[in-house]
């Protein structure tokens, strides 16, 4: 089965013939049919490409790099990473003119290991058909609803609408307005939960899922808003860099930083807890920042535009004072 | 030789970050006017509270402080015109995170204290030193490594 649209193919190739780009980032083929992995196309070898429900890397974070080597390169860009992109663009972390972003369609990716939980292994093709996704398998055909093997970004989309682009692989598709869906609406009601609990319940809820941590960093280095180059968690005086975890201080202080350092700045893109190892819900920290600043300081959603000031780079004379925690919600 | 632990009794540590320009300035009027406050409050003199990064507040409770406190000029007044306004975002968003994950909210505090209030920093420390000792020794936020 070709793994790519022909359309989002013709596309690429015509932009590297008539010389508006001389690379295209997309995504090849990995070990196993579900293992795909991030790559750089030329005229060559764009024959390699492919384009399905496993492919759900969010690949802005590449362009920073890419966008400084010569010439320009397509970005074949979901919904959800053009608000990484656009964030990172407001960073100036991107060279603009040296991207072409190619808005492509994306209904819904699909985590291996849930669909592993459902008992379907041994995939060798994925084709979704309307609520179904129906995988072919060296056991033969095997189908479920899609909804029940979505990736956690993907179960609370922030919508189909793309926050720029150059280009759609397909005009037709494209929303007029970034209307999420109901479960978007809904991402933030595990930390309702957790905010109702008392807090010595909530502690042993994070050690239990921050000591499985094996602090692989996967999850700093996957996220388009953790672009720093040099990174506070790699100076050996930090000491938090250990190889082994000899202290709880460890894992608490590495969550608290990471998330603080991309707080307001995280689009929710969900890539962090899609590539932890140890299936830690990474969300459910980057959103207590992001439900915070939205009680507090406004709704705002990073990425969405690349004018507006960010919420802890500006300020109001009537801000909340910090005193405020001691007497918020339920969480006493 | 035996320890008698209900001898040992548990006297806080606290970190206390003051503004070079109210404050530090503050705490030294305190001290000119002989108002005390207890010795067991450290005073780290930084330039603006807005220097005071996240990671300096935990990296004082890993080294065994019960309590931090940020001491900074009144909003409006600050010396560097804005800097206690973001010092007052990104502190209570974190001191909201610290508390999310479970750790007390008590430990952590910001206080505006001017220059001309060395009452009002003496006051405060007392009472901080207060409230730390009865919630107890920081257990959440230690590095074992760090302990004697
Ligand atoms: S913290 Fe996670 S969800 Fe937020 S931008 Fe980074 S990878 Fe995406
Ligand atoms: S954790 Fe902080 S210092 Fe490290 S890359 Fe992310 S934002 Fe930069
Ligand atoms: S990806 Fe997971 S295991 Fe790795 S450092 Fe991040 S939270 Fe820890």
């Amino acid at each position: 089965m070709q793994r790519i649209s022909e359309e989002i193919l013709s596309k690429c190739r015509a932009l590297l013939e008539d010389g508006t780009a001389d690379r295209v980032m997309g995504w090849e083929n990995g070990e196993f049919y579900y293992d795909v992995t991030p790559a750089v196309f030329t005229k060559d070898n764009l024959d390699n490409m492919i384009y399905d429900d496993f492919c759900a890397s969010n690949q802005s974070k590449y362009f920073i790099l890419e966008s400084k080597k010569e010439g320009k390169i397509v970005a074949l860009l979901k919904p959800c990473d053009t608000y990484s992109f656009n964030q990172l663009l407001k960073e100036n972390r991107i060279n603009r003119d040296n991207v072409y972003v190619l808005g492509i369609p994306c209904d819904g990716k699909i985590d291996v290991q849930k669909a592993a939980l459902l008992g379907i292994k041994g995939i060798t093709g994925v084709k979704s058909v309307g609520d179904e996704v129906v995988f072919e398998t060296i056991y033969g055909e095997k189908s479920c609803a899609k909804k029940d093997v979505l990736f956690e970004k993907c179960m609370s989309c922030k919508g189909k609408k793309h926050m720029i682009y150059d280009a759609l692989s397909n005009e037709e598709q494209e929303p007029e307005t970034a209307i999420a869906n109901e479960d978007f609406g809904n991402r933030f009601a595990y930390i309702e939960n957790l905010e109702h609990m008392t807090p010595d319940e909530r502690f042993d809820f994070w050690r239990g899922e921050l000591s499985r941590c094996i602090r692989c960093n996967a999850c700093r280095n996957v996220c388009p808003a953790c672009s720093c180059l040099t990174c506070v968690f790699d100076n050996p005086k930090s000491g938090v860099d250990s190889k082994a975890n000899t202290d709880d201080f460890e894992e608490n202080l590495f969550h608290i930083i990471r998330a603080f350092h991309v707080a307001g700045r995280c689009t929710d893109c969900g890539e962090c807890t899609r590539v932890c190892p140890q299936n830690i819900p990474l969300h459910l920290l980057n959103r207590k920042f992001i439900k915070d600043i939205n009680e507090l300081y406004g709704e705002y959603q990073a990425g969405a535009d690349i004018e507006l000031g960010m919420p802890l780079t500006s300020y109001t004379k009537q801000d909340a004072e910090p005193s405020i925690v001691y007497e918020r919600g339920g969480n006493k | 030789m035996q320890i008698n632990e209900n001898n040992k009794e548990f006297k806080p540590l606290i970190v206390a970050f003051c503004c070079n320009w109210c404050s530090y300035a503050g705490a030294d009027l305190a001290g000119s006017s002989r108002l005390s406050y207890p010795a067991n409050v450290k005073v780290i003199r930084v330039p603006c509270s807005c220097r005071v990064n996240p990671m300096f507040i935990l990296r004082a409770f890993q080294r065994g402080a019960d309590g931090v406190i940020i001491a900074g000029c009144h909003p409006g007044d600050c010396h560097y015109t804005s800097g206690n306004y973001f010092a007052r975002r990104r502190m209570t968003l974190l001191f909201s995170m610290l508390d999310y994950m479970g750790i007390e909210k008590g430990r952590t505090r910001v206080e505006w204290i001017s220059a001309a209030e060395g009452a009002k920093f003496s006051a405060t420390m007392n009472e901080f030193v207060e409230t730390i000792h009865n919630l107890g020794p920081n257990k959440k936020l230690e590095d074992l490594r760090c302990k004697e």
